[in-house]
């Protein structure tokens, strides 16, 4: 039996080496509810790896801060101008998402309807990954120290990102969707089909339990469903880029996320949910478009008391306007009057206000006002706007139309010169009423 | 005519095949650099991810050594370490560097793998031995639903031996002979 175990001595400790490691394995895989087992020897790992990872971020990220905030400004103007315009076109978009929202709400509570919502969360930054192909996951610089605790959601701005796996004390193992063994609960924005969402070996996405005879095109948007309790219902997930026939009647739809997980850097962990009964608005105070834009049209300067018997200038010729146009359409709800917002909140830019005025002025007296850049058919066109509009969107339309077309700021409040009922939100320009 | 009293250990049926071994910051900081880099750099360059520079350093220190024991327990170290940083049970790893650093220190004592030719392609064949071994534990034992892909292992697989014939090469200035 030496002699035996002699001659092959090597394979001998391998067989035993491996025995060792099936052993271990056996035993991790019996206990896998509860990972403490294995917690030491893992922290004992990550503590040896994270620090030299955390420093070499943070110097990068020194760096990066040094270049990009203090050397490397150009086109900053410009994105910066960029990024206004931005805002007033998601200023808008937000006001018609939260009427669309508001009524939801409202039938969501006649339903008796749960929803959960993101109460809190924690920022956190990426600072390595597992170290293999074959597992999609990254480690954050957040653990339980911060909160973080065992399955919350990690998510961007963008989309979502994966959950937390594993929790040390400064640190967190974060699973990422493509991981091989992660799944999703996901739905299509448009049809509202469920499925369950996987990672596939080379790191792509693959929604999968989606019936073969259901319609499923590229560009569709996925959503998370919140089937799986980790995610709340309505992240935006992905968005389809390929559909093929799979196997056993199911199609193979491939998904690119929303958020770009191969160059993460900052996420966003998800520490408390809450389950509430959607509240219905109460109050009757809403903000609508057209209130939106009439804060940011031009503005009637404040002034002092009128002369009796003195002629009017052309600013009270515009304030009365103003005031006569209003009082000729009432608006049909209690909310904001845009005139009134409008004489009050001076925020329109003093080149641009007179003309605005100036139509105001047109619709209740058709004059012109001289020495500003608004035309005869600017104004005409602005007059001849639909007489079944609602009142709000009728000022703040005419107004916008007699702008300085060139004036960029102006150009969101075009919209609202297309008819249309009192709560839906202006469209962009359209053609026919372009002054150009 | 004269008999050789003593015929070296290192030479085998008469070819010479040296064995080296590496001072002890080499042997222990390598391997460490080689599972820092591979958790590290992929966060920064995605693509850096189909690189396996453990399973690459493993085969290197097996091939140099030439003794099966050595290699097998420097692929299970560097194997279980791998394992810990990772998502999945710890072992998965260390099972498949075992098996890579035992056949690779066999066959390095059996064979020349100085050049790069054989390197390239003895480093090829132990990646596919590594993933076969890796995929078979984890979807026999620790049930992981896992896809093989062959036509991004191939590729992974060539890439890694090219990665390994530039690395080994830098590697070599560390040898010592015995």
């Amino acid at each position: 039996m030496e002699s035996v175990l002699g001659r092959y001595r090597n394979l001998t400790i391998l067989v035993g080496v491996l025995f060792l490691q099936v052993l271990g394995l056996a035993v991790q895989v019996k206990r896998s509810a509860d990972a403490e087992h294995t917690r030491l020897i893992r922290i004992w790992a990550v503590d040896a790896i994270t620090p030299f990872e955390r420093v070499l971020v943070w110097a990068q990220n020194r760096s990066g801060n040094v270049w990009h905030n203090y050397f490397f400004l150009r086109g900053v103007r410009a994105e910066n101008r960029q990024l206004k315009e931005q805002i007033e076109q998601m200023r808008l978009e937000q006001v018609r998402l939260s009427e669309d929202a508001a009524q939801a709400r409202r039938l969501q509570s006649l339903l008796a309807f749960k929803e959960q919502t993101i109460a809190k969360t924690v920022p956190a930054q990426v600072i390595g990954s597992s170290g293999s192909d074959l597992s999609q996951s990254i480690y954050i610089d957040k653990g339980s120290n911060d909160g973080i605790a065992q399955d919350m959601a990690v998510i961007t701005v963008g989309g979502i990102v994966g959950k937390v796996l594993r929790v040390y004390p400064t640190t967190s193992l974060v699973l990422m969707i493509n991981d091989q063994s992660s799944g999703v609960g996901a739905l299509l924005e448009k049809s509202r089909l469920q499925g369950v969402l996987r990672g596939s070996p080379n790191g792509e996405l693959v929604l999968d339990r989606v019936m073969s005879d259901e319609q499923v095109s590229p560009g569709d948007i996925l959503l998370s469903s919140g089937g799986d309790q980790i995610f709340p219902k309505g992240l935006p997930v992905g968005t389809v880029t390929k559909v093929n026939p799979g196997k056993e009647l199911f199609l193979s739809i491939k998904v690119k996320p929303a958020a770009d997980l191969s160059r993460l850097e900052e996420v966003l962990v998800v520490t408390e949910k809450r389950e509430q009964e959607p509240v219905a608005e109460s109050s009757g105070v809403r903000v609508r478009a057209a209130d939106i834009l009439a804060q940011r049209l031009p503005s009637v300067p404040a002034k002092p008391a009128m002369v009796v018997g003195a002629p009017p200038t052309a600013d009270e010729n515009t304030a009365a306007g103003q005031t006569s146009s209003a009082v000729a359409k009432p608006p049909a709800n209690g909310a904001a009057r845009p005139i009134t917002g409008n004489a009050i909140k001076p925020e329109g830019s003093a080149s641009a206000g007179p003309a605005g005025n100036a139509a105001n002025q047109s619709l209740a007296h058709d004059v012109p006002i001289s020495g500003q850049p608004v035309t005869t058919q600017i104004l005409k066109k602005a007059v001849q706007k639909p007489a079944s509009r609602d009142s709000d969107t009728d000022v703040a339309a005419g107004s916008t139309a007699a702008s300085n077309p060139d004036d960029s700021s102006v150009k969101p409040a075009k919209a609202p010169s297309k008819p249309s009922s009192a709560q839906s939100l202006p469209q962009p320009p359209a053609s026919d009423d372009n002054p150009h | 005519m004269t008999i050789p009293t003593s015929v070296p250990i290192t030479y085998t049926s008469g070819e010479q095949i040296e064995v080296y071994r590496f001072n002890i910051p080499v042997t222990v900081g390598v391997p460490l650099l080689a599972l820092f880099l591979q958790a590290f750099v992929p966060r920064r360059l995605p693509f850096f991810s189909i690189f396996d520079l453990p399973l690459l350093v493993t085969i290197f220190f097996a091939m140099a050594r030439r003794n099966p024991i050595s290699g097998l327990f420097t692929g299970a170290a560097i194997g279980l370490v791998q394992d810990m940083l990772g998502a999945y049970p710890i072992g998965i790893y260390g099972i498949a560097k075992t098996v890579v650093g035992y056949g690779a220190s066999s066959l390095g004592a059996k064979l020349d793998v100085e050049n790069a030719g054989a390197r390239f392609l003895v480093t090829l064949g132990f990646y596919l031995v590594h993933q076969a071994v890796y995929f078979t534990v984890a979807r026999g034992m620790v049930n992981l639903t896992l896809n093989w892909s062959w036509s991004r292992g191939i590729l992974a697989g060539v890439v890694n031996a090219f990665l390994g014939v530039l690395l080994y090469f830098v590697l070599d200035k560390f040898k010592q002979r015995t």
